[in-house]
């Protein structure tokens, strides 16, 4: 990989959080600067998730190595913008009235979905290491599957958030369909002509280290 | 008990900070400065925004709670005819064309036809009603309306025996209105009161706020404030007014019936199918404040479901 990538893509990554924390402070996030907070590192977690998605075909498609070194450090990335997401609903919203969370995670669909997007995310954050992907071995590309189920229901999420108007949520779920569509076993074979060459599956790094 | 009674228990927090209250005169002194200019019962100028309305008594119906900043009542609105983001109405509501305007009354009444708005206008007196907003998003406004109330508009048509509702429609023009070219509702919008809601002291047309007429993005040239219900039943933008037997069906509760009801007042003990309405963040507020019943209005409106399942009449 070239060895300016990473480190563009890490500070760009880091631009929509450094841009929240000015626009708060700077009192450009209009009149309801929390619900806005809100909604922005949602969105943020959903682009990321999406754009860890892109990153195998984009080396199918491309032949490139570099897209999948980047996967990991995107998906930490929408860890993070989900725990600014997260935080922001517990203090911000509810001031931790953990009664009032509680009802909201069993009777509001909407959250409960997010809430279980945000709980199936932690265990692939904390197995990110190069050391837990050794401990896991094979297991670790099955629990890694869920990459797949989070941003399924982080789109859902959004869906059952809007009032009327689906068409934002409507074009991440447009998006994820593509992007599943891309790993369908005649999609890749009709297009992804780099796939027949190498063994190298969706597990990439991990895929060098297993027997 | 009295019907109306001008009460409010006003907590230390919600007296007006001085920060706001200073931008407000800044904005108040600005509109004054524009134009000197009275506009009574004539809103038919192309910049009516910058009219400055003079001579208003403030009705003893008002709050005394801090007033939201002018710039949050005219930059964060839900007004879908212009776009569903909070701040569309403010960029797109330009392309609407107040003037010339009329307003279409129909159905059970005596004197039905079609009015110019001067005609509509004329022979109300305007008053200034200090009122609290709530969305049904979850956030309230306090905004100081201009206007005068629907009962004495509605006296003058002269409603028959029959008319049992009162149904309002928004202009319906995609030219004008650009949010109505994707079929986010089905246009054109439509709203509607039970008769005896219609006419409540507390029911306003506004046809102006902050001291001047209306901006564009907040329902210009006439509107309707219901403040004890949620946001979305006060119609914006009004163009027909009919009279009718049958419960209308709103453009909400066509959209999502087991959403939205026809009553939609505000009511914290009953929750929107997909959040909670227990709170609210008033705009400009850090902390989040409870919800109160009816919005606050219980003492004058309450009277009006004694012996309904405000559940079941969400």
């Amino acid at each position: 990989m070239k060895l300016w990538i990473k480190p563009t893509v890490f500070v760009l990554c880091l631009v929509p959080s450094a841009w929240l924390v000015f626009a708060l402070l700077t009192d450009r996030l209009g009149a309801n600067p929390i619900e806005a907070l809100t909604r922005e590192t949602g969105e943020w977690t959903l682009r990321l998730l999406l754009l860890t998605l892109c990153m195998t075909p984009l080396r199918k498609a491309a032949g490139w190595g570099w897209p999948i070194r980047l996967r990991r450090m995107l998906g930490l990335f929408a860890f993070f913008y989900v725990c600014i997401h997260l935080s922001t609903y517990l203090w911000l919203d509810q001031f931790f009235d953990w009664g009032e969370i509680g009802r909201d995670i069993l009777k509001r669909p909407f959250i409960t979905v997010g809430m279980l997007a945000f709980v199936l995310l932690v265990p692939l954050a904390v197995t990110s290491t190069n050391a837990m992907m050794r401990r896991l071995g094979r297991n670790w590309t099955r629990l890694h599957r869920l990459a797949y189920v989070v941003p399924a229901l982080g789109v859902l999420h959004f869906w059952w958030l809007v009032k009327a108007d689906v068409r934002e949520p409507l074009v991440y779920a447009l998006l994820f369909v593509l992007l599943m569509l891309l790993r369908w076993k005649p999609v890749t074979l009709r297009f992804g002509r780099g796939l027949r060459s190498d063994r190298v599956s969706d597990r990439g790094q991990i895929s060098n280290l297993s027997p | 008990m009295p019907l109306i009674r001008t009460t409010s228990d006003i907590q230390p927090s919600e007296i007006t900070p001085e920060s706001v209250y200073r931008e407000r005169r800044r904005f108040m002194q600005a509109g004054l400065a524009l134009s000197g200019a009275a506009l009574l019962g004539g809103m038919s100028s192309a910049q009516a925004s910058t009219v400055t309305l003079k001579g208003l008594t403030r009705s003893p119906l008002s709050t005394d709670e801090a007033q939201t900043e002018y710039k949050d009542v005219t930059g964060y609105n839900n007004f879908y005819e212009f776009g569903t983001g909070k701040e569309d109405p403010a960029a797109n509501a330009h392309t609407l064309r107040t003037s010339p305007w009329s307003v279409t009354i129909e159905g059970e009444c005596a004197k039905p036809g079609t009015y110019t708005l001067e005609d509509i206008l004329k022979p109300h007196a305007f008053e200034e009603r200090i009122y609290r907003l709530r969305c049904v998003e979850g956030w309230s406004m306090v905004i100081p309306w201009i206007g005068f109330p629907l009962a004495d508009l509605i006296k003058r048509f002269e409603p028959t025996g029959n008319a049992r509702f009162v149904e309002f429609e928004t202009l319906h023009d995609p030219e004008q209105m650009s949010g109505q070219r994707w079929p986010v509702l089905q246009w054109p919008y439509v709203e509607g009161l039970r008769m005896d809601e219609a006419m409540h002291p507390l029911t306003l047309m506004a046809v102006g706020l902050y001291g001047a007429a209306l901006p564009k993005q907040n329902g210009a040239p006439i509107r309707l404030v219901v403040p004890w219900k949620y946001g979305f039943k006060s119609i914006k933008s009004i163009v027909k007014i009919r009279f009718v037997e049958q419960q209308p069906v709103s453009a909400w509760m066509r959209a999502t019936p087991e959403e939205y009801g026809f009553y939609s007042n505000v009511n914290p003990e009953v929750a929107h199918p997909r959040w909670s309405q227990s709170t609210e963040r008033r705009i400009g507020d850090f902390l989040k404040r409870k919800t109160l019943m009816f919005n606050g209005y219980a003492d004058q409106v309450a009277s009006l479901y004694t012996g309904m399942d405000l559940r079941k009449n969400y």
